[in-house]
Parts: structure tokens; sequence; C-alpha cells
């Protein structure tokens, strides 16, 4: 408990003094890793923690942002009712995708939610009148305190953390155990009387609200919003992010999402062919680190504690 | 002061403007394109035809270098949010250049709003960024906004004795503005649209539209399309019989080179309008098309056209102000200003009070050329034609942007 807390004090340190030492353009990649761990660990807490691999993540995401940038570029309202809402409109349209998903599991849990990731991606697309097509919509809509890269990127870390230990929280709750023994035996978690369907209800609605969060911020830091924010590449993104660091870990999410995004910005300034590169690691990472980044080393790390080589269960 | 002293005076005043600007760092430009995703074709040919107009000047500009910056935006707003960031905070570019989809300029736009960059767009053609949602230091020189040209193209086919026509387009914001400007001014002048079909990009089977236009009864048919779509519409209007039974129309890029640079007769006798016609005879034109082919084997499409001579517009500002491009607001004043001479048009180009040029449209139709290649000739020039044609521009910005509802026709 206590190595853990120090982990997670250190990570949260290095976030902290960042600013100081890099330049803005690394701040704003920093800003991008931290809205997008949030997203993956969205992901994760599903993915990882109740079994079910959502592909409709980067739809619930992308509502939020959209309805954050209308309300405040189209409605002139303020932007701090923008968040508020744009976490909501996520946070509703994720029971709708629950109750609609949550009584299949596997590959078919998969399909529904990516279905009905393209449903919302389809809308956003053509409602034109609203959504303002294949355009998207655009405008100056960060609040004044937080327009600085700074200041917005201590605001950004601020929701992560606070945001990051309800995930914790959630997850290492009783709710969260039941959700793992969901995971590992659906069946007996439902002859023990629990109602699987309600918990998973639960979780897939709040994880929305976390990607909803992070939808929020993602819209105040471009201060735009397209279709290809809600499309199908963004939850894909996200659940990469996720197996990189490591499903079922939540701090692989932050991993993940820095060593993805830091590579694709620095491996594309050197090559065009950035997408080979990046597609030639997952395949690597997939072969030598199935549990990921942080699953593979904690494993490495309890391997080589252990004077005996059998892995005890994590 | 004796004779010796004077002349070394003399020389060291004289090679001291050379010395300095010789110490000047170099230019930073960015280029943003999409190099990889469904339109890195084009991006390719932007990135290779920018580079050529700074290499064939030595990548040089008023006794200062010129370093281009290239990034790929992946054909995504997202992504070339991210680049842009990363040009002008980290690379600390002077100015930014490109993007091929308009959500990827539009986001790069208002991202530059704040920062104040300068940033040429030779490819954007989204009408709003010099119309209602112009933003001062977005400038595009050398490209072309969305309704244009398809203005001068709908008054010629008034003149042909059209008076039905139906359109079909691509259905996202270039094609509801390329389609838009035909519309108005076609029925304005007296015509009718019987009807206006939207399809989704990347559409592989035009059967059901082509049958519903075969029997529609009318004199022309007019097509908006860009890139694959291009080719299966082209190819499957032959197909279907209706080349030569029912005359076609199409938007520049729908017999742009990078369309119809692969195809066969199935284009020949498609009219176009565009400021630009590789098939032109005026010798500016014939010169870039010959250096051109004999430097990437192909004939130059607008992608490469307006690349270059956006590049050749801001180099020739840069002259004007001795290479100070460290002061944004003065490269983008002394831009505004400047007139493009010696681009491969052959003619002197202005920019309006928006930042968008005013060219000599060319009515263009596809022949095939000298060496079997099929081309764009010219048979009939609209001079002067301004992104507003003959309205008066505050007057027409009152009017919504068009879309798919709303495509300015006026029932008769």
């Amino acid at each position: 408990m206590t190595r853990r807390f120090l982990v997670a004090a250190s990570g949260l340190l290095v976030f902290a003094v960042a600013p100081l030492l890099l330049p803005t353009y690394q701040v704003s990649v920093a800003t991008q890793v931290l809205i997008f761990a949030m997203l993956a660990m969205a992901v994760d807490i599903l993915a990882g923690f109740a079994g079910r691999t959502s592909l409709g993540h980067g739809a619930l995401f992308g509502v939020s942002a959209y309805v954050t940038v209308y309300w405040v570029a189209v409605e002139g309202g303020s932007p701090w009712v923008g968040v508020i809402l744009g976490v909501l409109a996520a946070t509703a349209l994720a029971a709708v995708f629950a109750l609609l998903a949550i009584r299949t599991s596997g590959v078919y849990f998969l399909l529904l939610t990516l279905a009905l990731g393209m449903v919302v991606w389809g809308v956003c697309l053509r409602w034109s009148t609203v959504t303002g097509g294949e355009n998207g919509l655009r405008g100056a809509i960060r609040p004044a305190g937080l327009a600085g890269q700074i200041p917005f990127y201590y605001a950004v870390l601020a929701v992560a953390a606070v945001a990051g230990f309800a995930a914790y929280r959630f997850v290492n709750s009783p709710f969260g155990l039941t959700l793992r023994g969901i995971r590992d035996g659906e069946s007996r978690m439902r002859s023990l009387g629990y109602n699987v369907p309600l918990h998973l209800f639960i979780a897939f609605t709040l994880s929305g609200t976390l990607a909803g969060t992070a939808g929020a911020l993602s819209a105040l830091f471009n201060e735009f919003v397209s279709p290809a924010t809600v499309s199908l590449a963004q939850s894909v993104q996200a659940l990469l992010m996720a197996i990189v660091g490591g499903i079922g870990t939540l701090a692989g999410a932050v991993l993940g999402a820095g060593v993805i995004i830091t590579l694709e910005n620095t491996v594309s300034a050197y090559t065009e062919r950035w997408p080979t590169v990046m597609g030639s690691m997952f395949v690597l990472l997939m072969i030598f680190a199935p549990e990921g980044i942080l699953g593979s080393s904690r494993a490495l790390l309890l391997r080589r504690r252990q004077s005996t080589p059998e892995r005890p269960n994590p | 002061m004796n004779r010796r002293t004077l002349l070394a005076a003399t020389a060291v005043t004289l090679a001291r403007p050379a010395l300095l600007r010789a110490q000047d760092p170099p230019i930073h430009i960015g280029l943003l394109a999409p190099l990889t995703g469904v339109v890195a074709a084009g991006g390719r040919e932007m990135v290779d035809d920018f580079n050529w107009y700074w290499a064939q000047r030595n990548n040089e500009v008023a006794g200062r270098k010129v370093e281009v910056i290239v990034e790929d935006d992946g054909a995504n707003p997202d992504t070339a949010l991210q680049k842009a960031r990363r040009l002008v905070e980290q690379s600390k570019v002077q100015m930014l250049f490109g993007n091929l989809l308009a959500n990827t300029g539009l986001a790069v736009a208002n991202y530059v709003k704040g920062t104040g960059t300068p940033y040429f767009i030779p490819i954007i053609a989204a009408d709003d960024l010099t119309q209602r949602g112009r933003i001062k230091n977005v400038v595009r020189v050398a490209g072309y906004s969305a309704s244009q040209a398809t203005r001068p193209l709908a008054d010629w086919a008034l003149k042909q004795g059209y008076r039905k026509i139906a359109t079909i387009s691509q259905d996202y914001a270039f094609g509801h503005e390329q389609c838009g400007g035909l519309a108005q001014v076609f029925t304005e002048g007296g015509g009718t649209i019987t009807a206006q079909f939207w399809h989704p990009i990347n559409t592989s089977d035009f059967s059901s539209y082509l049958g519903q236009l075969a029997n529609s009864g009318v004199d022309a048919i007019f097509t908006m399309q860009t890139g694959a779509d291009g080719t299966r519409f082209l190819q499957q209007y032959s197909a279907f019989g209706l080349k030569g039974r029912i005359p076609l129309m199409g938007s520049m890029n729908a017999t742009d080179q990078s369309v119809i640079r692969t195809m066969g007769p199935e284009v020949e006798g498609v009219v176009s309008a565009a400021h630009f016609a590789e098939g032109s005879d005026n010798p500016a034109t014939q010169a870039f098309v010959r250096a051109h082919v004999a430097k990437f084997g192909t004939i130059p499409s607008l992608y490469g056209f307006s690349m270059y001579s956006g590049a050749m517009w801001v180099a020739q500002a840069l002259e004007t102000i001795n290479g100070r491009a460290d002061d944004p607001a003065l490269l983008i004043d002394t831009v505004l200003k400047t007139e493009l001479t010696g681009s491969p048009l052959g003619r002197p180009v202005k920019l309006d009070a928006y930042g968008n040029p005013i060219y000599d449209v060319q009515i263009r139709k596809v022949v095939k050329n000298g060496d079997g290649k099929y081309w764009n000739v010219p048979i009939a020039t609209y001079p002067n034609v301004s992104q507003f044609w003959t309205y008066d521009p505050v007057e027409y910005m009152k009017q919504p942007p068009y879309s798919r509802t709303f495509q300015g026709i006026r029932r008769s």
C-alpha cells in the first residue's frame, strides 16, 4: 500500500515539475498525454476489471467534446458550464450504450460498442447544421484564466489526478471486486446472487463519465472538434494505450498514453513511415510483452524477487 | 583619409549588407501535408512541387537560407493541429504552409488565430476562411475559394443554351460550396436545377445515381468530384453510355491531372472551370509543364501548381522586405499587397481585400495532346473573377454559407 502510494506520489511529482523543465511544445504534449491517459483509464476500467473490451469510448469522448465546443462557440455559453454539459452528455450516452451492450460479452460486446460508436460518428458527420459536418466546430473556447499553456496544463493535471484517484478507489472497492468477479466467472457471480447487469451498467456509465471528462478537456485544449474526434480510430487509439500500458493496471493507461503520444510525436519528425514504425512496435510488444509495459515489468519484478520461478496469481 | 583607407572603407561598407545577411539565421517554413491516409498521393505532390520551387532558387531568398520542415498531418485534423503546434512552438517556424483537406486547414487556422503565425493555404478552399470567418494571418496565396470558379462555369453553361441541369456531388462542405456557386449563378440566370444528388465520399458504385440521371431529361450534368471518386464517376459515366449523350461539366478537381493522369478516352470532352489549365498555350504555362514533366515525369496537377506558385508568391514578398520573415505582421501585409508575377499562369495575379486571389478563370475542355496524354485546354476565359463573382462582398456575405440545404437556388 505504501509502496503504491510512493509510486503514485512520485509519478505526480514528475508531472508537476515537468512544465518547469520542458519547453512549451512539450508541455502541450504532456497535456495531451494526461487527457488520453484518462480516456485509456476509462477503457481499462471496463476491459481490465469487468472483462468487457469497448470500441465505443472514442464516441463518448467525442460527444463530450462536441457538446462543450457547441455550448461555448455556437451558443456563447460559459466554458465551465460547457464542460459540465459535455460530461453529462457523455454519461447519458454511456448509459444508453450500456443498456444495449451489457448483456453481451466477448467479441459481441466489442462489435456492439463498435457499431454504436459508428452511429455517433455518422450523426456527427451528417447532421451538418449542428455539428458542422466534415469541417467540425471551432472557436476560442478556453476560459480566460486557463488561456496559457502552463495554467491549462496544471488544471488538466489536477483533474487527471483526482480522476485517477477516484478510478483507483473505484476498482479497489467492494464494487470493483465484484466487477473482477464478473470478469473471472460471470455465471458464478450470478449464482452467488449478484446483479451482474446492474454492476456492468454502473461500471459502463461511470467509465463514460471519465471518458467524457477527458473529452471535455480535449475540447478546451484543441478548441476544435471534428468527426475524427469521435471516429473508430480514436476508440482504437485509447484501447491500444490501455493495452500497451497493461490491461487491468490502471496506472498503465498513463504509461501507455505517454509512450504512444511521445512516439507519435518524435518518430514522425524523422520518417514519414511513422505508422509503420508504430505498427511494428505494437506487433513486437504483443509478442514479447502481451501484458503490456506495466503488466510485464511487474511480472518480471515478481519473478526476480521470488526464488521460485513460478509466478503467483497477481 | 588617404585613398587607400577610403577604398578599404568603401569596400567594407559595400560588403556589409552581404556579410550581415550571410549571418542571418535561415528562414524556417513549416509545411503540413497528408503523407499518409486517403489523400497521400495529393500530399506527396504538394511537398514535391513546394520543395522543387525552393530548390530552383538554391533554397535562398533575399540572401537568407530557406529551410522547409515537412510534417505529415495524416489527413486528420487532430494530428494536423498537433503538428502545427510542434512546428510553431518547437521548430519556431516563421510561417506555415499547406494542408490539403478543409477540416485539417480549419483546425490549423483556428490555432494560428491565437498565435498570429502567418499561414498560407494554396490548397484549402473552404469559402469562409477568406469570407465570413476571415483570419488576417491566413492567406490563400495561389489558392482559390471553392465557389469561385464554378460561377463562371454556370454562366458559360447558360451561354451554351443549357436551361435544365442536374448536379451530382460529394457530400461534404467542399462539394456543397463548389456546387452552390454553380447552382446560384445558373438559377439566377434563368436556368433550373432539376435534381441535386449528394453521394458519400468513397462511393464505389454510381449506378443508382446514373440511372436516375440518364432519364432526367436534362441538357447537361454537373459533377463535383475529387480523387478516386472522380476516376470511378468518369469511368462509370462512360460505361453507362451517358458520355456523348448528355454533356458533362465537372468541378476543377474532377478533371485535374491527379484524376485523369491514369485514365483513357472516357475523360475526353468534359468541361470544367479553373484558374490553371495545363494545356494552355501560354508560354509560361508550357515552360512550367515541360519542366515538371522533365523533373517528375508527370503533367502537374492543381496541387503541384498551387504549392509551387504559393511558394513563389511568398518568396516575392520576402524579397521586397529584404527577407525579414521574423516580423509576422509585416510579412502578412506585404504578401497581401504583392502582385504575383512570373507564375506558371503567365499573367499577374492580385489578392482581393480578403486575402483570396482574383483570377482569369478558364473554361477548360479535356482533350488528348500530342503525346497521347489527356489534359485541360482553355476554350473560353472570364477575366478578373473574384470569390464574390459580380456580387457586392458585404451583401454577399449576409447570405449563409453553402450547405446541402442552402445552395443559393432561385426558383423562377
